[in-house]
């Protein structure tokens, strides 16, 4: 690993109520390349995810101790600006949640959040977006549609435009293919591997075959804890820890 | 097996008839008030009715649009207090608000519509009625008994807080979480992502639980009653008394019925209260379903 960790993660722990979801969390997450998060169901996958952009930060009971460093700031810090830090981060959820407005608002929500660009920037900017993600040609006849009109694949697409409109540096994805078709999956996935030349990709999947397809690193999670941090191929055929080696092969899940 | 199926149908029949049973009063309600009023009816047009604004009954003269306005003025007042009040409450409870808290005041909100009105008009009349007299009305007007629509409109806007608020907060209870992770995760606010995302997704509910409790407030009468001023002139601001439709059928049924028409007059008056609260009903659903199509 010669890549500056873009995301570092110092003993963190968090636990909600009395449940320790991650004990001792440490990682470094490299820059401009796609790293999966692996592990069975309700290993604290997901809460680790959301651990960098602090959407832990509203649920109830709630405790979070450790450092999670983005360029080498900590998120958690005193002086840290909770909507300055999400801004640096896309999060496409497992399912598309387009907001209730219409297709040209969902992405102009961003960027009119953030300082209020003119008509004309604002124009360029849905446009720039929409073709990042290959939706332009399917919707520019309907911009001022209700989002919710388009197909699933079609609405996670614009929901991934939408994170990519504030212009973050990290895209987070949790499990952002699962409730896509085949088809809609692929074009996901291809768009995610065109994107880490510029981002830093973070991705919680479920899916080894996906994790093999599209990630340069895998972290695998059990039981709140990491297990084994490694390149794709060496974790998936060659994986040092015997619980790694298990659940590759679809001994665990 | 052949008795399970036969059962299963008598309960789907029996239902029916139920519920059929309980809408068709309404109707039932409607042609018994709209027959009662028959007399008064063929002596006066619908629109004499409405628009005169004299009431002496002992001369015969039936003009209820003092009521109307009464009614529409209280009404109107309690929804301009309660809806932003209940509004911030919701979303402060549903968004902001410790767990903790929401689990003690939610069923405090609760207890608030359980108690009976007459409270709330003993209520209005030791306490807000002065409050109206003392402190708010000398800023505005020369004089006032403290009986007025203002005075109404706050008891009647705290009746009706409980059920817009425990809706309101049904409502946003039901936005999915992840709504509001999308906003939050593209660097909103919690209040932009309140007002631009959450309000807007939930706002047939909203406008629903308003019109409920208009609805609520249209009928409500004793404690109206007990803090209007019960006077049968059309007010011309909320320092004016008013004389709500329900108030004038609640003090007067029962009485005076010597008078000749006076029985059907007031037959007539819950007749309009009726009409009123179901175009008011028909104009929103109208406008809800117009809402719903375009948030769709």
């Amino acid at each position: 690993m010669t890549q500056t960790p873009h995301i570092g993660v110092k003993n963190l722990n968090v636990r909600i109520g009395d449940s320790h979801l991650l004990k001792d969390i440490n990682i470094n997450i490299p820059d401009k390349s796609v790293t999966s998060i692996i592990g069975p169901s309700g290993c604290g996958k997901t809460t680790l995810l959301k651990s960098f952009n602090r959407l832990l930060d509203d649920i109830p009971g709630v405790n979070i101790t450790g450092n999670v460093l983005v360029d080498g700031e900590d998120i958690y810090g005193k002086h840290a600006d909770v909507t300055q830090i999400r801004k640096k981060m896309g999060l496409l959820a497992q399912r598309p949640f387009p907001l209730p407005m219409s297709i040209y608002d969902n992405i102009a929500y961003g960027p009119r959040i953030h300082g209020a660009p003119s008509k004309k920037e604002l124009n360029a900017l849905v446009e720039h977006y929409l073709k990042a993600v290959g939706l332009w040609e399917e919707v520019k006849g309907r911009l001022h549609g209700s989002a919710s009109s388009l197909s699933i694949g079609q609405q996670q697409r614009l929901c991934l435009a939408r994170g990519l409109a504030v212009e973050p540096e990290i895209i987070l994805g949790d499990e952002s293919t699962s409730a896509l078709d085949p088809i809609s999956t692929k074009i996901i996935e291809d768009l995610i591997i065109q994107l880490k030349e510029k981002y830093t990709i973070v991705l919680v999947t479920h899916i080894l075959r996906q994790a093999r397809r599209v990630s340069d690193y895998i972290i695998f999670v059990y039981m709140g804890e990491i297990i084994e941090f490694g390149p794709t191929e060496e974790i998936l055929l060659n994986p040092k820890e015997k619980l790694t080696k298990e659940y590759v092969k679809g001994f665990i899940s | 097996m052949k008795i399970r199926l036969l059962k299963d149908k008598v309960i789907g029949t029996g239902m029916l008839a139920l519920s059929v049973l309980s809408v068709s009063l309404v109707l039932l309600i409607g042609i018994g008030l709209y027959l009662r009023s028959l007399p008064i009816l063929q002596q006066y047009s619908v629109w004499e009715l409405v628009t005169s604004s004299s009431w002496r009954p002992m001369k015969g003269e039936f003009g209820f649009f003092p009521f109307i306005m009464g009614t529409l003025w209280v009404t109107g007042m309690s929804i301009l207090i309660a809806v932003p009040l209940c509004l911030f409450t919701a979303i402060y409870l549903s968004e902001y608000a410790p767990a903790s808290f929401k689990r003690f005041f939610l069923p405090l909100v609760n207890m608030l519509a359980g108690i009976p009105p007459v409270i709330y008009g003993v209520w209005g009349v030791f306490f807000i009625i002065p409050i109206v007299q003392r402190y708010i009305a000398p800023h505005f007007v020369e004089f006032s008994t403290g009986y007025t629509v203002l005075a109404g409109g706050i008891v009647l806007a705290v009746m009706i807080f409980p059920l817009i608020v425990s809706i309101v907060v049904e409502v946003l209870s039901t936005i999915p979480k992840e709504l509001r992770e999308a906003s939050l995760s593209l660097g909103a606010t919690k209040w932009e992502t309140v007002k631009k995302v959450i309000l807007r997704k939930a706002f047939p509910g909203i406008f629903a639980a308003i019109v409920l409790a208009i609805s609520r407030a249209f009928g409500e009468t004793i404690a109206v009653l007990m803090v209007c001023g019960n006077v049968p002139i059309a007010p011309q601001s909320i320092f004016d008394p008013a004389y709500p439709l329900p108030a004038l059928l609640a003090n007067n049924f029962g009485e005076m019925m010597s008078v000749p028409l006076y029985d059907s007059a007031l037959m007539f008056s819950a007749f309009a209260l009726l009409i009123i609260i179901l175009i008011f009903n028909i104009i929103s659903r109208a406008i809800l379903q117009k809402i719903e199509i375009r948030n769709a």
